[in-house]
C-alpha cells in the first residue's frame, strides 16, 4: 500500500482537519506537520478527516502533510513498564528528560518503552509444543517484585518450530517462532502491541469474591472495594482525593499499581516519584516503585493526550492482569478526562448535552469502568483489574453530570465531605453518603479471613453513626445535656468511632497502614466498651460516671499506642474496660 | 512568498478575518498597520481554515476598515525580550515598555506560552517561607515554589495582605541568593495598581520588581497575555539566573472574565456560567508555571489573587483555581467585619505543601501536631457557636464554654495582627500553645503524648 498523505486544511487548537484523507481509517494514529506531531483520526467526512493532536499545535501551517501509520493508537507492551513514568500515550518521560532536560520539547515523536535494553529471559517452551493465545512462553524478572510473563498475543496460536536458549536479549529479538494452522510462521518477541481503545480478551469473567485490602479502616471495614470491582471518590478541592488515591496506591494489596495522573498537578507526580521508591511494600518488603507504573498528563500538558491517558492506563493494567496479577488502577481525576472530551467535542461543534458535555459521556464512562473485573485469563490464570476513579465535581456539587453518571457504573462510592476536611478529619469520607455495593458478596470472605462477627460489628457501628446524626439534629436545638443517658452514650461512642477509628493519620508511621486484624480488634474493642457501658446505663448509673476520661482516652489513642505487629495490647484495654465497669457495677449494686 | 495582505474580509469585535492567506502558522503573531497612521497593532492567529485566517487583535480594532489595513505575518509566536535589565521596569500586557524607559533590547527572547515542565524534571518544594503572619505560618505554611492563591471578595484587604507578604517574606533565606518580584495586574483599577507600586517603593524593593500592567480600561485581549508575559519573565529570572521569584497575579477573576468575553465572541460552546470549557486547562497553563526544577537553583512562588463574585467559593473561577493550586488562603467578610486583619478564615483555607515543609528540620517538631489540633479545636468552636446562638452561652457545658473562649482568643490574638507586625515562627508557635492551654487536655486528641509533655501547658 502506498504511503497515505493528507494535507492540513484547518487548525483550531488541538483539533485539525485534513483533506485528501480517503484512505485514512477511523481511530488511526497519524503524524502531523513537519514536527511529526502525534494525532488520531476522530471523524471522516468524504475526503476530509478530523484529527485530534496530542501535542501543541502552535506553529503548524495549512498545507503541511498528514502521514498515515496504518494502525490505531496502540501501546508497546513488554518488560520496562513497571517503575517508569509515561505521558498520556506511553512516551517515557524520564527518557524525554534525558534528551531535553527541563521543559517538554515539541515534536517528541513516537517513542515508547526502551527496545534496546537487554533483559535476562528464561524460555519455558520447547519445539513441537502447541501454544494458544495468552499462553506463557517465557519470563523476565522485570523488577524485584514483578515477574514479567511473556505471553503469546491474543489471536495467535501454533506449534513451536524454534526457541532461543535462555539468555540476555533486547525487545526486538525473536525468541520463539510458531507455525500456525495455515503453515505460516509467526515470530514472537518480548514485545507486543495492543490498541488502547480495545479491551484485551479474557477467557471469562468470574464473580467478585474478595476485597482489595487497603489498610485504611473506613474502607476495609465499612466500605470495602472488591478486587475486580470499581470505586469512585468524588470530592471538592481540598477534601483529600489525591491524598486518598495516594494512600490506596501505596498500601493496597494489589500486585501491580497503575497510577494515572490525569490533568492534575505536576508536583503531585513529582511527590509520587520521590516518595514511592523509598516506601516499602508491607507484603513483598520491597520498594513500592517496583510494582508501580505512572502515567502523567499534568494539567498543563496537551489536552488531547489527557483523553488518551485513561485508556493507556487501563490497557497496561489489562496486560499485567493477563499474566495472572491483581492490578489496581487509580485515575486521578476522571473529571479532567471528561473535560478533555468536552473540549474536543466543543471544537468539533457537536451538539452539547448537560453542562456542555457531549451526549456520549455516559457511554464512554461505562466503557471505561466495565474494563474492570475479576477474570480467568486466556492462559487459565486468575487475574483482576480494580478501577478507582477520583471525580472532581465543580463546586463540590455531586449533582453534576460526571459524578452522577459515574455513580451509575461503579460499585463503591466514597463521597468526600468538605465539612470533615475543614475539621481535618481524614480520610474525609462521609459515612452517611458513601456506600459499597460489594459488602454482600464479600461477607463470606470477611467471615473466613477476618472474624465471624465482623459483619455484625460493622452493622452495629454504622447503625450507631446513623443514630448519632439524628441525635445531633436535636443537640443543635437544645444542647447535649437534656438528652437521656442512653442517647448521650451513643454520641460518645460515635465520637470514638469517628476520632478513634475512622479518622486515620496518613503521616503517622503506625497509622498510615493498618492490617485487617488490628482494624477488627479496634472495632471489637469499641463495641465491647459500648456493650458494657450500655448495661451500666440500663442500671441507671449516670453517664458522667460511665464516661471515664482516662478509659475513653486510652481507647481513642489505641491506633497509635498499639503497634501493628504486636496486637497483645488489646487484651489489656479490654481487661481495663471490664475492670472499670465491674467496679462501677459494684458501687451501684 | 507573500506575507503582507491588504484586504480584510471581516472585522468583528477583536477579530479580523483574512482570506487567500498562505503559509500562516497557528498561533503566530501578525502586525496590522492602518492608513491613519496608528501603527504597531499586533494580533495573533487563532484559527486557520483553508486559505482563511482568523486573527485576534491586541488593543482595539477601532479605525480598521476592510481596505485601509495592511497585515504582515511575522512567522513567530508572541515573544518578549529577556534580560536582567527588565528588573525595575514596567510593561504592558504584550511586553512593551510603558514606563518611558525605552524598549529593552536583548538577543534572548522568550515565547510567552512557555513549555510544560516535564514532571520528571520538577523538584518537590519543601522549603518553608516565613511570612511573619501567624495565621499563614502556623496553619497555611507557604513553601518556596508553591502556588498559593488568596480567595477574596470585593472590598476585603487582599491587596494589603499580598503587600505584607511581599514585604515580610524571606523568600531567599540562604546567604547570597537573589530574589525578585514579578507583578502582573489584570483588569485592576488604577488606584489598586498605584497601591502596589507605592508599597513596593516604600519597602525599597522597586528595583527588584518587574511589572506587567493591564488596567481595567486597557484592551481585554492583552489581559490574556499579561500573566503569560509575567511568568515568562519569572521563568527566565528563576531558571536562567537562579533567582527566587515571587509572582503576584491579580485579579484572576478579571482574567477569566476576559477569557469568557473572547470565547463568547468566537461563539464557542459555553460550559458553567458561560465560561469556556477549557477554562481549567487555561488556568492550569498559568498556575503550573510555578515550582522548582532539578539541577536549577531558582524557584517560582505564585500568589494569585482572585475576588470571588458574591463571595461564592463554588463560582467557577475560585473552584477551578482551587483544583489546580496547592491550597488557598480564604478571606472572610464575617471576620473582617469583626475588625480582624488579616481576615483569614482558616477552616476552608489550606496549604497542600505544608505537610512536607514543616516539623523537625524545617520549622519545629511540634508544628504539625499543633497545627492539626488548632484546626480541629477551631472547627469545634464553630459548632459550639451555632449551639450557643440557640440555647444561649449560659447553658453551655463547661467544656463548650472553654471552646468559645478559645475561639475568641484565637481570633483576637493569633489571627489578628497589625499590617506592620512581623512575628517569627517561634513566637507564632508559642502563641499557639499558649492558646491551647485554655482547653482541658482530654480535648487535645491530635497531639501525641511526647509532644504534649515537651510543649504543652507550661
Amino acid at each position: 500500500m502506498a504511503e497515505n498523505k493528507g494535507i492540513i486544511s484547518m487548525i483550531n487548537g488541538p483539533v485539525i482537519r485534513g483533506r485528501n484523507m480517503r484512505a485514512f481509517r477511523m481511530r488511526e494514529m497519524v503524524m502531523v506537520g513537519k514536527d511529526r506531531l502525534i494525532g488520531e483520526v476522530i471523524s471522516i467526512d468524504g475526503d476530509k478527516a478530523t484529527i485530534q493532536v496530542y501535542e501543541e499545535t502552535e506553529g503548524l501551517k495549512i498545507g503541511e502533510e498528514i502521514i498515515s501509520t496504518g494502525r490505531p493508537l496502540s501501546l508497546r507492551l513488554g518488560p520496562g513498564i513497571i517503575g517508569s513514568i509515561f505521558d498520556g500515550i506511553e512516551r517515557p518521560l524520564d527518557a524525554i528528560n534525558r534528551m531535553s532536560p527541563g521543559y517538554l520539547p515539541k515534536g517528541i515523536g513516537l517513542i515508547s518503552i526502551d527496545e534496546e535494553k537487554e533483559w535476562e529471559v528464561s524460555l519455558l517452551v520447547s519445539t513441537g509444543q502447541k501454544l494458544g493465545p495468552g499462553q506463557v512462553f517465557g519470563q523476565v524478572q522485570e523488577t524485584g517484585s514483578v515477574m514479567h510473563r511473556l505471553m503469546v498475543p491474543p489471536g495467535i496460536s501454533g506449534t513451536v518450530v524454534s526457541v532461543v536458549p535462555d539468555g540476555r536479549y533486547d525487545l526486538n529479538q525473536v525468541l520463539v517462532v510458531l507455525r500456525d494452522d495455515n503453515g505460516r510462521e509467526v515470530p514472537l518477541k518480548m514485545m507486543q502491541e495492543w490498541p488502547v481503545r480495545t479491551p484485551r480478551p479474557v477467557m471469562k469473567r468470574k464473580p467478585i469474591d474478595r476485597p482489595l485490602i487497603t489498610g485504611q479502616r473506613i474502607l476495609d471495614m465499612f466500605f470495602p472495594i472488591a478486587k475486580g470491582g470499581t470505586a469512585a471518590i468524588p470530592g471538592g478541592f481540598g477534601t483529600g482525593k489525591t491524598m486518598t488515591q495516594h494512600q490506596l496506591a501505596k498500601w493496597s494489596d494489589a500486585d501491580i499499581i497503575v497510577y494515572v495522573g490525569c490533568g492534575e498537578r505536576g508536583n503531585e507526580m513529582t511527590e509520587v516519584l520521590e516518595d514511592f521508591p523509598a516506601l516499602i511494600d508491607p507484603r513483598t518488603k520491597r520498594s513500592l516503585m517496583e510494582r508501580t507504573v505512572l502515567i502523567a498528563n499534568t494539567s498543563n500538558m496537551p489536552v488531547a493526550a489527557r483523553e488518551a491517558s485513561i485508556y493507556t492506563g487501563i490497557t497496561l493494567a489489562e496486560y499485567y492482569r493477563d499474566m495472572g496479577y491483581h492490578v489496581a488502577i487509580m485515575a486521578d481525576s476522571t473529571s479532567r478526562w471528561a473535560e478533555a472530551l468536552r473540549e474536543i467535542s466543543g471544537r468539533l461543534e457537536e451538539m452539547p448535552a448537560e453542562e456542555g458535555y457531549p451526549a456520549y459521556l455516559p457511554t464512554r464512562l461505562a466503557e471505561f469502568y466495565e474494563r474492570a473485573g475479576m477474570v480467568e485469563t486466556l492462559n487459565g490464570q486468575e487475574g483482576s483489574v480494580t478501577i478507582i476513579g477520583a471525580v472532581s465535581p465543580p463546586g463540590g456539587d455531586f449533582s453534576e453530570p460526571v459524578t452522577q453518571n459515574t455513580k451509575r457504573f461503579v460499585g463503591a462510592f466514597l463521597a468526600l465531605d468538605r465539612r470533615l476536611a475543614h475539621a481535618r478529619h481524614f480520610p474525609a469520607i462521609n459515612w452517611l453518603s458513601s456506600y459499597s455495593g460489594y459488602m454482600d458478596r464479600l461477607a463470606d470472605w470477611y467471615k473466613e479471613n477476618a472474624a465471624s462477627d465482623v459483619v455484625d460489628l460493622r452493622a452495629q457501628a454504622l447503625r450507631l453513626l446513623h443514630e448519632e446524626t439524628k441525635l445531633l439534629e436535636i443537640v443543635k436545638l437544645v444542647g447535649e445535656d437534656v438528652l437521656p443517658d442512653d442517647q448521650r452514650l451513643i454520641l460518645e461512642i460515635a465520637r470514638l468511632l469517628k476520632n478513634g477509628f475512622m479518622s486515620q493519620n496518613a503521616y503517622h508511621s503506625e497509622d498510615t497502614y493498618v492490617p485487617l486484624s488490628k482494624q477488627y480488634l479496634m472495632l471489637k474493642t469499641i463495641s465491647h466498651l459500648y456493650s458494657r457501658a450500655y448495661k451500666a446505663v440500663r442500671k441507671g448509673i449516670p453517664i458522667s460516671r460511665i464516661r471515664d476520661d482516662k478509659l475513653f482516652d486510652r481507647i481513642l489513642r489505641m491506633k497509635y499506642t498499639i503497634p501493628n505487629d504486636d496486637l497483645s495490647g488489646f487484651d489489656g484495654i479490654n481487661r481495663e474496660i471490664d475492670r472499670f465497669y465491674d467496679e462501677l457495677d459494684a458501687v451501684y449494686a | 512568498m507573500r506575507n503582507e495582505y491588504l484586504r480584510l474580509d471581516r472585522i468583528e469585535g477583536p477579530f479580523v478575518v483574512l482570506s487567500e492567506v498562505s503559509d500562516a502558522a497557528y498561533d503566530e503573531i501578525v502586525e496590522l498597520y492602518a492608513d491613519n497612521g496608528q501603527s504597531g497593532r499586533k494580533g495573533r492567529v487563532v484559527l486557520l481554515d483553508e486559505d482563511k485566517a482568523v486573527v485576534q487583535v491586541f488593543g482595539s480594532t477601532t479605525g480598521l476598515s476592510s481596505i485601509n489595513t495592511s497585515v504582515r505575518f511575522t512567522g513567530k509566536p508572541l515573544t518578549i525580550p529577556l534580560s536582567k535589565e527588565i528588573l525595575g521596569r514596567t510593561f504592558n500586557g504584550i511586553g512593551e515598555a510603558i514606563d518611558g524607559g525605552g524598549a529593552v533590547y536583548s538577543p534572548s527572547r522568550g515565547d510567552i506560552n512557555g513549555r510544560p515542565v516535564n514532571p520528571v524534571a520538577r523538584q518537590y518544594p519543601r522549603n518553608f517561607i516565613q511570612t511573619g503572619i501567624s495565621s499563614i505560618d502556623l496553619l497555611l505554611t507557604l513553601i518556596r515554589g508553591q502556588k498559593l492563591p488568596i480567595f477574596s471578595g470585593n472590598g476585603l484587604p487582599h491587596n494589603e495582605l499580598a503587600v505584607q507578604i511581599v514585604r515580610q517574606a524571606r523568600i531567599a533565606s540562604e546567604e547570597g541568593s537573589d530574589f525578585a518580584i514579578v507583578f502582573a495586574a489584570m483588569g485592576v483599577r488604577h488606584d489598586e495598581a498605584d497601591f502596589f507600586i507605592r508599597s513596593f517603593e516604600e519597602s525599597g524593593v522597586l528595583e527588584r520588581v518587574v511589572m506587567y500592567i493591564n488596567l481595567a480600561d486597557d484592551p481585554i485581549v492583552e489581559r490574556i497575555t499579561t500573566p503569560r508575559c509575567a511568568l515568562t519573565a519569572a521563568e527566565y529570572l528563576a531558571f536562567e539566573h537562579g533567582m527566587h521569584i515571587l509572582v503576584i497575579l491579580t485579579d484572576m477573576t478579571s482574567y477569566c472574565e476576559a477569557l469568557r468575553e473572547i470565547s463568547a465572541s468566537r461563539e464557542e460552546v459555553p460550559s458553567r456560567k458561560g465560561y469556556p470549557g477549557y477554562l481549567y486547562s487555561d488556568l492550569a497553563s498559568l498556575y503550573e508555571r510555578a515550582g522548582m526544577m532539578k539541577g536549577r537553583k531558582g524557584s517560582i512562588t505564585q500568589i494569585p489573587i482572585l475576588t470571588m463574585p458574591n463571595d461564592d467559593i463554588t463560582h467557577p473561577v475560585p473552584d477551578l483555581t482551587g483544583y489546580i493550586t496547592e491550597g488557598q488562603i480564604v478571606l472572610s467578610r464575617d471576620i473582617y467585619q469583626n475588625n480582624i486583619y488579616p481576615p483569614v478564615d482558616v477552616l476552608p483555607s489550606l496549604s497542600r505543601l505544608m505537610k512536607d515543609g514543616i516539623g523537625k528540620g524545617y520549622t519545629r517538631e511540634d508544628h504539625p501536631d499543633l497545627a492539626n489540633q488548632i484546626f480541629s479545636t477551631y472547627s469545634r468552636v464553630r459548632e459550639v457557636r451555632d449551639l450557643a446562638q440557640v440555647i444561649g452561652e449560659d447553658s453551655l457545658s463547661d467544656t463548650d464554654a472553654r471552646y468559645l473562649e478559645f475561639g475568641r482568643q484565637f481570633e483576637e490574638r493569633l489571627i489578628k495582627q497589625g499590617f506592620n507586625e512581623n512575628r517569627d515562627i517561634t513566637q507564632t508557635l508559642d502563641l499557639g500553645w499558649h492558646l491551647l492551654s485554655i482547653m482541658p487536655q482530654e480535648e487535645l486528641d491530635r497531639i501525641s503524648p511526647e509532644i504534649y509533655r515537651k510543649y504543652g501547658r507550661k
